[in-house]
Formats: structure tokens, sequence, C-alpha cells
């Protein structure tokens, strides 16, 4: 198992060898966020912009103009609030090429608490034109996120989690990294040997359930399934490795005709992949004829979306496993709250 | 304002009213210098350098100078005191805990899930700190708006703002250098800890690197700030004699309109022969063998050895 920050750095040390163009700005973090193995490989080009991450951006934009490629290294946290002006006007609005290793998202922060906790990013970020936003689960991933970003010559947000969290299952990884494409790591028909299994069980007390997470919660999300599977409940479970763009048809395809959905995310529940999928869950475009997908009710019926994040509340330090469970985001406790919703506990 | 629970102990050290002695200051900075040590190890998270180079700053304002009362923590006329530094907090908790904010005792819960010793400081709470901070660069600005307001509302007490170095290359850092003055506020003092190191980014040292070097070491810093229309003090930022000298010039500069700069030079991680002058300790976990050298070197007594061991076996 790696952590994401570490596979972040040996891919651009790997992508640093034939691209003589790439670059990192480090903003006085890179010990944490792993840039120092690209500064051990190529130290002419890391640039050490210090404790001022305003200025960081605005050099990595002027750097891109000339056909650089930045990959600038800090806290996601104070990239998107320290300097989004700059982000937005310099590098957003421009259609800068400069990418953003946001290291430490989400709440797990390695017990800095609330001022490092990066966990409104996807809203800020998302809300920006021309900005990619890229949530891998595993290392894996973040390779395959990595190279993909590097080469797309436009604005990338990458989050980094700071822990490894482990790694996505095989079939998670099949299809490699699609640019927008949701990854269904388990279908609730998969598992239709449980007398129990619902999701395409008509008859089904509880309606079929979808799990929706990004980020290193996917991994906490499958285990969550896992729970769930034991307490008599199958459930469809997706991974959005993409945030923006995203393909709504693909996402509206998985959750197909669902009762619930349920999102999952060390974020805010404002703005995260929870607003996101209830916007396209509530933008669903009505068909001509009722009933064309399968089910007479499909249309009338939208899912319930449950987001599940943080609350409208500051948290703390901590360490990680009571931080997940303190604010809801532990597998137990994601479980416990679907169970409670469709009715089961 | 704050809302933290008050649940202050008496104070086991000074008392506000007794003159504190350079020795006993001196003692003060070796006993703070190891909680920040034995703590951080015990929690297993926390930073080590800067709050070891500005501990005899954070003992001479406590022991000597702030107008405080630890008895009441948010008394309107106390003095203010702003670590904008927010990641050297553990250096600061050990300074309030001897000093009687909170038992000692309870540094054991630093950074710890609901403490209320955060790994960053945080007002709402721990008694006795003024505002939060944890993302670096804001602290003087805030330390404008409490010294404007003080004059304001004809307010006496004066405030004091404590800087990294590293944390002077954030842009809103010199906004505020800028605006400080034409606000003529000589009820503000400001400190930068000139450890010259910071997280990574500056290694000390003969380097062939054009961005390599202390983070303000090529910056003519006092020219700088009389520029700017600072009252610029030069200090040894860990040589009590020197530390107090300067606070006195910033307090006589009181009346002249203008904000005095202390600028203190230090070593970052001093008191410790291996967390000192390297960045490689800004933050880290000493070990039990580590902790062992270095309550030697900070002489602390027997009594601590318990600290000691039972610590070791929190060790995973
Ligand atoms: C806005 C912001 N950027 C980055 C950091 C991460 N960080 C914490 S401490 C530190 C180095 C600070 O160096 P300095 O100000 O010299 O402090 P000292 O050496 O006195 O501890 C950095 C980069 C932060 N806390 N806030």
């Amino acid at each position: 198992m790696t952590s994401m920050r570490q596979a972040w750095g040996e891919t651009l040390v790997e992508l640093g060898r034939d691209n003589d163009k790439l670059t990192v700005v480090d903003a006085d973090l890179a010990p944490s966020t792993k840039a120092t193995l690209f500064e051990s490989a190529y130290p002419q080009r890391f640039i050490q912009a210090g404790i001022a991450e305003q200025n960081a951006v605005g050099m990595a934009a002027g750097l891109a103009s000339l056909g650089f490629i930045p990959w600038l290294s800090s806290f996601g946290v104070f990239f998107t609030q320290r300097s989004l002006d700059q982000i937005r006007m310099l590098v957003s609005q421009t259609h800068m090429n400069v990418k953003f290793g946001g290291a430490y998202s989400g709440l797990l922060n390695g017990s800095s608490g609330k001022t490092h906790e990066d966990v409104e990013d996807i809203a800020i970020m998302r809300a920006m034109p021309n900005m990619t936003v890229l949530s891998p689960a595993d290392a894996e991933e973040t390779k395959a996120a990595v190279r993909w970003a590097t080469g797309y010559d436009m604005p990338v947000y990458l989050r980094l989690s700071r822990d490894d969290a482990g790694d996505l299952p095989e079939a998670g990884n099949d299809d490699g990294f699609a640019i927008g494409q949701p990854k269904v790591l388990r279908k609730a028909s998969d598992m239709a040997s449980s007398k129990t299994s619902i999701n395409s069980d008509s008859t089904s007390t509880y309606g079929s359930v979808v799990l929706i997470s990004t980020g290193a919660q996917s991994i906490r999300t499958l285990e969550s399934a896992d729970l769930l599977a034991s307490a008599g409940l199958q459930t469809t479970v997706i991974h959005l490795p993409s945030i923006k763009p995203l393909d709504e048809t693909a996402i509206l395809e998985a959750i197909g005709d669902a009762r619930y959905v349920f999102t999952v995310e060390e974020h805010s529940i404002y703005g995260g992949i929870g607003g996101l999928v209830s916007e396209i869950v509530a933008g669903r475009p009505r068909s001509a004829q009722p009933g064309v997908h399968g089910s007479a009710t499909a249309d009338a019926m939208a899912p319930q979306v449950v987001r599940i994040g943080l609350n409208d509340e500051w948290t703390q330090c901590g360490p990680n496993d009571f931080l997940l469970d303190r604010y809801g985001l532990s597998a137990q406790r994601v479980a416990q709250k679907v169970e409670e919703t469709v009715g089961i506990a | 304002m704050n809302t933290h629970n008050t649940t202050n102990k008496k104070s086991t050290t000074q008392s506000p009213s007794e003159p504190v002695d350079i020795e006993t200051l001196k003692a003060l900075s070796r006993k703070g210098r190891w909680l920040v040590m034995s703590t951080v190890a015990a929690s297993k998270a926390g930073h080590i350098g800067g709050p070891l180079s500005a501990m005899d700053m954070f003992v001479a304002l406590y022991f000597r100078q702030l107008n405080i009362d630890p008895e009441h923590p948010d008394d309107p006329h106390r003095d203010r005191f702003i670590l904008s530094k927010g990641h050297n907090a553990i250096g600061l908790y050990s300074v309030l805990a001897m000093r009687g904010y909170f038992p000692i005792e309870e540094l054991k819960t630093f950074d710890h899930g609901d403490s209320r010793l955060q790994g960053h400081p945080d007002m709402l709470k721990t008694p006795g700190i003024d505002i939060s901070s944890g993302s670096l660069g804001q602290g003087l600005s805030v330390g404008i708006g409490m010294a404007l307001g003080a004059k304001k509302l004809g307010k006496s007490f004066h405030t004091w703002v404590m800087l990294g170095d590293g944390e002077c290359q954030e842009g809103m850092v010199w906004e505020a250098i800028l605006s400080a003055p034409r606000f003529k506020l000589d009820n503000l003092t400001a400190i930068i800890d000139l450890n010259g190191l910071e997280l990574y980014g500056w290694e000390a040292g003969p380097n062939d690197r054009f961005d390599r070097g202390e983070p303000l070491g090529h910056v003519d810093l006092p020219s700088v700030f009389h520029g700017f229309g600072w009252n610029v003090i030069e200090i040894d930022g860990n040589d009590f004699t020197s530390i107090l000298g300067g606070f006195d010039k910033a307090m006589a500069n009181r009346g002249s309109g203008k904000p005095s700069i202390i600028l203190a030079k230090t070593t970052k991680g001093a008191g410790v022969s291996f967390t000192s002058g390297t960045y490689k300790w800004h933050n880290g976990v000493a070990t039990p063998e580590q902790l062992a050298i270095a309550r030697d070197e900070l002489k602390q007594g027997e009594e601590d050895k318990s600290a000691i061991s039972t610590r070791e076996g929190e060790q995973s």
C-alpha cells in the first residue's frame, strides 16, 4: 500500500523523465506533500515559493504562460482558500495550464485540527469554470489521475489524502482512469445469491440502495456495504474519481430506479458530492412517456438523496478513527445511518 | 465571546504581582521546553523547533511583561497576546499552564480528541487564547484591530503579536506592516522570531540553489521597518536580559505614535542539542532515549522521570 501523496510524488518523478517542462512549485510543505521526491530527482525544476500561496499561484501562472507545466505543492486548504482569487483570475479565467496537488484533502490531516481540514474544496473548486476536479481513492488511481492531468492542457485540482486508506479492489481498477466516468465498485444485483438482495428485486421492502462516495472515503464505503450486506441489505457502491467533469448519464444509469441514494464524503454536506448528486437527480430529464425505463414509477419516484458528510459545524483535532467515528464517517457509522434511514435498524 | 468552560486551578507557580528574577525565568524556560518535548512525545504529534526557539520570549511575556490574570482570562483590560505562528501552540500552552491558566496535568490531553488543547490555538476552547490561529500570516492584522479598537475605546492595554520569519513570506503580513504605522499604533508590538528556518523551504548553510537561504535572509529588516515607519528594536530572543530590555524599549515607545517591531534573533529548537539549528525538528516526536537526553540537558528533576516512563508505555 502506498499513500496517495506518495503516489503523486512518484508519478511526477516518472513523468519528469520525459518532460522537461514539468516543474513543481512548493509552498514550504514538500516533506508533507512528498514533492521532495521530485526535488531529489530534478532539483533545478523544483521551485521553493515559501509560505506564500498566493504568490506561488501567480508564479505558476507565469511559468505556465511560457509553456511550463507547474504542479503546485501545498495542502489543498491553503490553495483553495488562501489563493482563491489568484486561482480564479490567473488560472481558471486564463485557461492556464496549472495543476494543484491538494495534499491532506478531507478531514484527516494528521491531527492539525480545523484550521487544516480541507472540507469545502469540492464546493469551491467545482464552481470554478475550466477547473477539473479529481478525487482518486487509492494510489493506483492517483497515478492514473496524475498522468492524465499532466497531459491535459488546462487547470486541474487533485485531491490527495494524507494517509493510506487501502486499495480499491481489482474490479474497481479494471478500467483504469477514464475522465468523467463514475466507477461502479459493486452492484447489488451481483450479490443476488443472498435472499434479501433487493436492487433488482421489486418486491423488496426496503427498495434498492445506492452508496456514492469519492476519494479515500470510497474504500470505507465499501466496508459499509459489507456491514450492510451482513445485516441483510445489498447495496450498489459507486465511486467518483472525477468530480468534474462527470458523466451525468452514467450516474443516472448507475443509480437506476433506486429508492435511496446515500452520498458519503469527507467534505461538508454543502456543495460536495451530496450536492452534486442531488443536482443530477433533480435535473433528470422527464421522459415523454412515463414508465419507459422499465419501472412504472421510475419517473414519478426520484430517489431520496441522503447526504452523509460534515454537518454545519467545525470539527477538531484527533486521531483518524476518533474523527471518523465522531463525525459519522466510519464504516460503522455510515452503515448505521443507512440502516436507520431505510428502516432496518 | 469565549465560551470555554474555565476550570482554572490556582497558579502553582508565580503570582502576577511578585517580580520574577532572571534565574527564575531561566528555570521556567527549561521547564517549558521540557513540557514541549514530553507532551509532543506523549501525543505523538506536534511542533518542537518553533516552540523551543520562542520559549524564552513566551516566558518573559507571561511571567514579566503581560498585564494579565489567569483567574480572569477574559478581563477586558488585559494585555492581548496573539500567536500568529499558531503551530507553536504547545509552547504557548506550556507557559499558560505554568502560569496557572489550567493544570499542567492537562497538557497530557494536547492534540487529543475533545481536548481543550487543540493542535492549533482555539480561542473557543482554551482559556488565555485571545485569537485562534493556525493558517499562517493572519495574526498581525488582528493585532492591528485590537490596538486600534483599544484606542477607540480609550483602553490602555498593550497588544503583542508573535510571528515566525517563515510566516513573514505571506502577503497579508506585509499588508499589516504597511498599515499599522498609518494608524499610529504605539500600543502594538510585533515580535518576529528570526530563527532562520521554516518547515522545509530553506535549509541553512551554503547552497548553490537560487531559492535557498533564510526566509528573510536577503532582507535588510531594520531598514525595511524603519522605512515603513516602525520603531525597530533588535534583540537576542534567547537571552533574557536582551529580551526584557527589548520589551522595555517597546513600552517606552508608547506615546510616540509608532508601532514597535522586535526583531528577535533565535535558534530554532534552542535548549536541546539535537533539535537545535535544524528544520528537521520543525515537528517530530522524540524517542524515549532522546527524551532522556533532553531531560538531562534541561535539568529536569527526578519527578519528571515518571512522566517519561508512563509515556514510554504509551508508545506504539
Ligand atoms: C497559510 C499556511 N501555509 C502553510 C502552513 C504550513 N506550515 C505550518 S508551520 C510552517 C513553517 C513556519 O515557519 P516559521 O513561521 O518560521 O515558524 P517557526 O520556525 O518559528 O516555527 C508551515 C509552512 C500553514 N500552517 N499555514
